[in-house]
């Protein structure tokens, strides 16, 4: 999915990532978020991109991308070879979840997972007046959809405490991109995760 | 397409005195290189590109010569002003490799201590041997580093090999449509096309320039099955798929298939005016190129004392360097911290993808280039 600029998870994220660290964008559109944290936190930042013009576009943003699919693994990259690595609005777009969140933390020290919650109070709603949700975070009609797997919070973290993820943090944000605090997986639109793994 | 060609270009010679000892042990105690270049040497010399070639290339990669304005440059779509190599930005250097037969010393060329054209004494040269014969070109030039050195194929293992043994000197390496170090399919392709040559009568040991002879038959062959090896099945089935040239079976060994009239037509072109001993030298240096070699097999090691940012492209239909080699690179600089980007582009044209016009791919590294800073 391709970042735009000032998206609300993009401070929260840079504000978990300390500078100077190593940085994997997954799914990194064109370059935003990594020039960002480039610019703004002095990381070492490389991206994975599947789709052509995102690609085109990362290197014309100066950014090291690297054309894959995130369905087929991160064989190319090494264990452990970076600090953060994020999957930012992406993971309801990949059919292998496990595969990506295990590789996530095989290949990073951390992982820092964002997306749309699908039990955020207006998508219900919408469910219940009998259409599929569109919003802020979830900007498409069902039949144009990337998307391809619909979860909640509560959904997520279940599959965290099946793999053994730790989860560190947890930031949920209203379609305004406003913190929520209470009744997350109802009040929330979009949930960010810092999570890591026992060693 | 957007930009310009680079329009009339002359080639230039070199003549370098000193001995150059090269991977096989052998000493070429003199060499001629010939180049051409377009564009403007700036004058920090910063702005220079080194685009070598591959297996049948040369010196002439862009524009065309006055007297012949239809032998174009065989890159000519990605060079010239508002193209990806934009020479109103930089100055682009092509030359002939050593062992070639287009005007640099070669198999073909005189052997100066005797009088006759080298033949088989030509000594057997390895891609790391072109390197350092395009350092001194450069040294040559008043280049002291290259803002990026290119090439497909073979041409992108020298910008490979040019990042290990020259670290200092290249600040941008373009890889494109590489590998690390050949297969044993590739090197079992490159030795049945050496045995066409080798087995010709017409070869005599290499030194058929004397029998006024060329192994012609030989070389067709080894075109031929080099060429299928460039181009995409699904490519081929396109453009020939099972067409006759006639619309009946003829029922003899005669061209009766439109990819046999083609892949004949192609060979009989090469044959014509490429040299079997130089086809033979540039297949070995394929053969042969390994750097890992040094770190016992690890490319992580011998990538890590390159200093280059890496710009590496790969076709999804090419077969003979298929994406996963190119992305053997990938993982060994990205295990070194190193700036790279990698592109897979999806054109049809097999191999041959790297030489052709495409909105993206140029797009690629027209983006990539643009982002240098000289």
């Amino acid at each position: 999915m391709t970042h735009t600029l000032g998206r609300p998870d993009f401070e929260l994220i840079a504000g978990w990532i300390e500078p100077g660290h190593r940085v994997l964008d997954l799914g990194c559109g064109d370059g935003s978020l990594l020039k960002h944290l480039i610019e703004q936190r002095g990381v070492k930042g490389v991206g994975v991109e599947i789709d052509d013009a995102n690609v085109l576009a990362a290197i014309r943003n100066g950014i090291n991308v690297i054309q894959g699919n995130l369905e087929r693994g991160l064989d190319e990259f090494a264990d452990q070879a970076f600090d953060h690595v994020v999957l930012s609005r992406t993971l309801q777009t990949v059919r292998h979840t496990e595969g990506i969140l295990s590789e996530m933390l095989r290949v990073g020290r951390e992982a820092v997972v964002s997306f749309p919650n699908f039990a955020y109070w207006k998508n219900l709603r919408s469910v219940l007046d009998g259409r599929m949700p569109v919003s802020e975070d979830l900007p498409y009609q069902w039949y144009d959809s990337p998307n391809v797997r619909f979860f909640t919070l509560l959904d997520f973290e279940a599959l965290c405490a099946k793999m053994g993820l730790i989860i560190r943090e947890r930031s949920v944000l209203d379609e305004e991109g406003k913190p929520v605090t209470s009744e997350v997986n109802f009040l929330g639109s979009l949930a960010v995760y810092r999570l890591t793994q026992h060693r | 397409m957007p930009g310009q060609s680079v329009g009339v270009v002359e080639s230039q010679r070199a003549h370098f005195d000193q001995p150059l000892h090269l991977r096989s042990g052998g000493i070429l105690p003199a060499y001629d290189l010939v180049f051409e270049t377009y564009g403007t040497l700036n004058a920090a010399k910063s702005n220079a590109i080194l685009v070598c070639h591959a297996l049948s290339g040369h010196h002439h990669v862009a524009g065309h010569y006055a007297d012949q304005p239809e032998n174009v440059g065989w890159w000519d779509n990605i060079v010239g002003p508002g193209r990806p190599l934009d020479t109103d930005k930089f100055f682009i250097v092509g030359l002939n490799n050593l062992g070639g037969c287009h005007g640099s010393s070669g198999p073909s060329s005189i052997n100066p201590s005797t009088g006759k054209p080298w033949g088989a004494e030509f000594p057997i040269v390895a891609v790391n041997d072109w390197v350092h014969s395009q350092a001194r070109l450069a040294d040559r030039l008043g280049i002291e580093s290259w803002a990026a050195v290119m090439g497909g194929s073979l041409g992108g293992m020298q910008a490979l090999r040019w990042s290990i043994t020259y670290p200092e000197r290249v600040r941008n390496a373009i890889v494109v449509a590489a590998a690390p170090k050949l297969s044993a399919q590739n090197i079992a392709f490159n030795d049945v096309a050496r045995q066409a040559i080798l087995t010709d009568p017409d070869f005599h040991g290499g030194n058929y320039y004397e029998y006024n002879t060329r192994p012609v038959r030989g070389l067709r062959l080894a075109r031929m099955l080099g060429h299928i090896t460039y181009l995409s099945d699904d490519q081929m089935g396109e453009k020939f798929g099972r067409d006759l040239r006639n619309s009946a079976f003829s029922f003899g060994f005669d061209v009766e298939f439109e990819v046999e009239s083609y892949l004949r037509y192609q060979g009989d072109k090469f044959a014509g005016y490429f040299d079997a001993n130089t086809y033979l030298l540039m297949t070995k240096a394929l053969d042969y190129f390994d750097p890992s070699r040094e770190d016992n097999g690890n490319l992580t090691a011998t990538m890590a004392r390159s200093k280059a940012n890496f710009l590496i492209a790969s076709f999804t239909t090419d077969w003979r360097f298929s994406p996963a080699r190119s992305k053997e690179i990938v993982a060994a600089l990205l295990a070194n911290g190193r700036n790279v980007s990698y592109a897979e582009i999806d054109l049809n044209f097999g191999h041959d993808s790297f030489l052709m016009e495409d909105a993206h791919y140029h797009g690629v590294i027209d983006a990539y280039l643009r982002n240098i800073k000289l």
